[in-house]
């Protein structure tokens, strides 16, 4: 029997890959989709326990947080094309000015 | 909720798919294995009755996100960095610190699955899909406008949730509609100028 508990622990699998992935990457691009995959995550979770209640207002959340993820990889990309021109290059460890 | 093979299927293809995200070296076939586990998401949507969902899930990231970051990738030149090594040198701390994190948090969710409501049986699905719309009804009677209350259910995913889209969070699906002009804006003045370096 498949219950909300495994798509909890699903999507906390899901988000634990995407933490990896920002942390260990050094391409600002693979690092961008690793937070894809987290926001992905926190949907699973907020449709899980939507599904679990009966209580439709989980799916809301989520079309808002689709919403976010998809203004946050349009900036997102803008910022890595913008240091792309700036530095030739979307290495995050190429970006160090603020660290003096 | 479901029939297990879909949930294992589904949920293999969504973690494999992240994996990949991770672990490839270039950009290009992460972004590939990104387009897999968005899918493998899709579906695991329809599985928790989220139709609607599933299809904005396939149209905004498979099919918006998705062109742009492949577009980005067309735009900056990838090859430069072929030989360098993809990881940080502290990858092998930040591994630490996952496994731990999912050691804690995985450890928690196994603990309270049996004693917590995550152990209940989950609730009617109808209830996701149908909803109740009350509004006046508004005829004439004898010559005079009479205005009485109806109630009544409408059925279906995407009804159930375009009613409480624009019925009770109009407000902040405004300020979602205005978060996205701020993006695109945001996004166009990023991309277009050409800003000087000051060393």
């Amino acid at each position: 029997m498949i219950g909300v508990t495994h798509y909890v622990a699903l999507s906390f699998l899901l988000f634990a890959i995407g933490v990896t992935g920002v942390l260990i990457r050094r391409n600002l691009l693979t690092v961008l989709m690793s937070i894809e995959l987290i926001l992905n995550a926190a949907n699973l979770n907020l449709i899980a326990f939507s599904r679990q209640l009966g209580d439709l207002n989980g799916q809301l959340f989520a079309v808002f947080v689709i919403t976010l993820a998809a203004g946050e990889a349009a900036i997102g990309l803008a910022i890595i094309i913008s240091m792309y021109r700036l530095k030739g290059s979307v290495n995050l460890d190429d970006a160090s000015e603020l660290k003096g | 909720m479901t029939a297990p093979f879909f949930f294992w299927f589904f949920a293999a293809i969504v973690v494999f798919g992240a994996v990949g995200v991770v672990a490839m070296r270039q950009p290009v076939h992460s972004a590939l294995f990104l387009l897999l586990s968005f899918f493998g998401v899709a579906a695991l949507f329809i599985t928790l009755n989220a139709e609607f969902l599933a299809a904005v899930q396939v149209l905004v990231y498979a099919g918006g996100i998705m062109v742009l970051f492949l577009f980005t990738i067309m735009l900056v030149n990838i090859r430069r960095t072929a030989g360098q090594p993809y990881v940080h040198r502290q990858a092998g701390a930040a591994l630490l610190v996952a496994f731990f994190l999912l050691a804690v948090v995985g450890g928690t969710i196994v603990a309270s699955s049996r004693t917590s409501s995550l152990a209940d049986a989950p609730a009617d699905p109808a209830k996701l899909s149908t909803t109740t719309i009350s509004r006046m009804m508004t005829e004439t009677v004898d010559g005079k406008t009479v205005k009485t209350p109806v109630t009544e259910q409408v059925a279906g995913n995407s009804q159930a949730v375009a009613w409480g889209l624009y019925r009770d969070y109009l407000l902040p699906f405004e300020v979602a509609s205005v978060f996205l002009l701020v993006a695109m804006i945001g996004a166009v003045v990023l991309g277009k100028r050409t800003m000087e370096y000051v060393d």
